[in-house]
């Protein structure tokens, strides 16, 4: 399954280390970080959102949050997204306004299509069983 | 006995090292007192894990579980400072983020390792050269880049490890300068786990919870660690403002702190936080008050505040938490209106803590509880003779070769310009805490050296030199006894307070029936 996301640059080793952290004492734990991941990312993204429409120049603060963001990017292993915020720090640092906008622009529909493959991997993982999921050897 | 004592701060973690049953468990208070360490350990290694991204926390967590550590988790800076502060030896390693909403990674850093001297691990995102190095010039012993992979996180303890075995090394010198027996049960259990230090901090807390000033002698050889307590800390910082901040070296340093049995190395290495700390306090005034409200904010004995300087407020809870005297005096200044931060002005305060501070390093090394009480004794009698006046001063020599005799190396410094009455009240007033009290002081005491002089003029004409010296030291401990005192950390009402010789009413009796051997063996000398 994640050879799935691997090829397609959305999900990276990290997120195979979950995967194996996964266990029988935590059964949901790749998903409960995942519902975490949203949680805390859509808090982040409303943020940066306003500040952008209200202080688009406050590039101190916007490279905080992102900043913030890419680190919960990396720690699920969200490869894309993560590349997105890097960019976004760059422009941050450039002082671009337009370039932090189009990247953020670019950053939340790799975001969106991310929650979508996540949907679709606990879909699988379900149906398959519990037991399948955390199939690679330790 | 010794080795069983040692082996109380063999206490690694949570586990026991060896088959032997600890004598004192409430020094171990954890769960598994049956363990054997050497095949369960890192098992079982207590982490805490500071960071404010939920995401990373509960990953990290997770993965310190799969390790079998011991993990607590800790979402913001501050309280994962105040979970140590109240425990302090809760924790064999802390692992922290370096960007945190409510306190600098890097600050929390200095504040773990000036406190509590724990190995600390830094982690972000941020991987460039800059942030890493950050980490290493504030003593991190180590710098993960996220995502942090397990395996990285399966080999933090031998940064546990790393910093107890170079504890052992200081603590063998010590051995070899003082018991040699006791020592070297200790390095036969090199391996595991020196110290538990806490247990260590927690009878020399409870020695001064009890009496204020004395320690325990049979627990304190035996550390492996060097805790800087209050006053040693000040005696350091005494030593390291008279040298000079450039010109502190630590072996200059050590000579004039002159605390047996410690090394250059303590010294080094509390000179390297001290530096750091001293940068940062330096910079910028406006943020001095915020850090150091930081260092005095939680006004509780878990700050690791000394019960017996506890007349203080604000001296003692500062120098609880290891503040270097000039930022107290920066407080301390600031209250009075005078200038701050000045090598000059910041030395009398220091002066305090250096005159309090003798019994307590060389009790925590191991001297002899009579020999220090003398040799404060001999400090005591070497400043109020300093001011006795002419008529004395024949009779004086053979008294003052004796005190001189054991010279207290950064007091002897600081005494140098106390001649006359003027000074020595000066003097004495600087040692006793606080200001206020101080100007109270000098009346009285302006009042009962004007009595010791003319009492003490009274038998100069007998011509038996024991007589003589008998009497003024009669009159001396009558009148000088409350002033005598003071040095001792007690805040007793001072007018009034006339204690016949040998009498054991003063508030800490142990004073003055020593002060009576000392006068004893004094006249047997002559």
């Amino acid at each position: 399954m994640t050879e799935t996301k691997g090829c397609k640059g959305y999900l990276d080793e990290q997120f195979v280390q979950l995967e194996e952290l996964q266990d029988d004492t935590n059964p949901n734990f790749v998903e409960e970080v995942a519902t975490l991941f949203y949680r805390d990312s859509a808090r982040l993204l409303a943020v940066i959102e306003q500040t952008m429409v209200r202080n688009p120049q406050d590039f101190t603060k916007l490279d905080n949050y992102m900043h913030q963001f890419k680190g919960s990017c990396s720690s699920i292993g969200a490869k894309k997204v993560k590349a997105e915020c890097t960019q976004f720090r760059e422009y941050c640092k450039a002082g671009s306004s337009d370039g932090c906008m189009r990247t953020f622009q670019q950053l939340k529909r790799e975001y969106s299509t991310l929650k979508k493959q996540l949907e679709a991997y606990f879909q699988l993982a379900r149906q398959v069983g519990p037991r399948e999921s955390a199939t690679r050897p330790r | 006995m010794c080795g069983i004592c040692s082996l109380d701060e063999m206490n690694f973690g949570r586990r026991v090292v060896g088959s032997m049953s600890l004598p004192d468990s409430s020094v171990v208070a954890r769960n598994d007192p049956g363990d054997v360490v050497s095949d369960h350990f890192p098992a079982g290694l207590r982490v805490l894990v500071v960071d404010d991204d939920p995401i990373c926390l509960t990953i990290l967590d997770k993965m310190l579980r799969t390790c079998h550590y011991d993990v607590t988790k800790c979402n913001r800076a501050e309280v994962a400072l105040s979970l140590l502060r109240e425990n302090k030896n809760g924790y064999d390693i802390v692992i922290s983020d370096v960007h945190m909403p409510d306190m600098d990674g890097f600050k929390l850093l200095e504040h773990i390792g000036l406190e509590m001297d724990l190995p600390v691990i830094m982690m972000s995102a941020d991987d460039s050269k800059n942030v890493v190095m950050k980490g290493v010039t504030h003593g991190a012993c180590d710098y993960l880049i996220k995502p942090v992979r397990i395996e990285a996180l399966k080999n933090v303890w031998q940064h546990v490890v790393r910093k107890k075995k170079n504890e052992w090394k200081e603590l063998e010198q010590l051995g070899n300068m003082e018991d040699g027996d006791r020592q070297q049960k200790q390095d036969d259990l090199e391996y595991s786990s020196p110290a538990n230090e806490g247990s260590w901090k927690n009878s020399k807390r409870k020695g001064e919870d009890e009496e204020g000033e004395e320690r325990d002698d049979a627990t304190t050889l035996k550390k492996p660690r060097v805790v800087w307590s209050v006053e040693l800390h000040q005696q350091f910082v005494a030593a390291v403002n008279q040298l000079g901040i450039d010109k502190a070296v630590p072996k200059k340093i050590l000579e004039l702190m002159n605390v047996p049995g410690l090394t250059r190395e303590n010294v080094a290495s509390h000179l390297q936080k001290y530096r750091l700390y001293l940068r940062r306090v330096s910079g910028v005034s406006q943020h001095q008050g915020g850090l150091n409200n930081s260092f005095i904010g939680p006004q509780d004995a878990s700050f690791g505040a000394l019960p017996s300087l506890s007349g203080i407020d604000l001296q003692t809870l500062a120098a609880a938490g290891q503040l270097p005297a000039q930022t107290l005096a920066t407080y301390q200044a600031a209250g009075l209106g005078r200038a701050a931060m000045k090598p000059g002005i910041t030395l009398p305060f220091v002066d305090q803590g250096t005159l309090f501070s003798f019994e307590a390093p060389k009790s925590v090394f191991g001297e002899g509880r009579q020999q220090q009480q003398q040799r404060n004794s001999n400090v005591k009698h070497m400043n109020l003779l300093h001011g006795i006046p002419a008529t004395l001063e024949p009779k004086q020599p053979s008294i003052m070769q004796q005190s001189s005799a054991q010279p207290l190396g950064s007091l002897n410094n600081m005494q140098g310009n106390t001649h006359g009455n003027g000074q020595s009240s000066s003097l004495l007033m600087q040692m006793v805490q606080p200001q206020t009290r101080g100007q109270m002081l000098n009346e009285s005491i302006g009042g009962q050296i004007s009595r010791i002089q003319s009492s003490v003029g009274q038998p100069s004409p007998r011509n038996r030199m024991a007589g003589n010296e008998q009497v003024m030291a009669c009159n001396l401990a009558s009148q000088a006894a409350p002033v005598v005192d003071f040095s001792v950390n007690h805040m007793a009402d001072l007018p009034g307070n006339v204690y016949p010789l040998g009498s054991t009413t003063t508030p800490g009796g142990v004073t003055t029936s020593h002060q009576k051997d000392l006068y004893t063996r004094r006249l047997a000398q002559m």
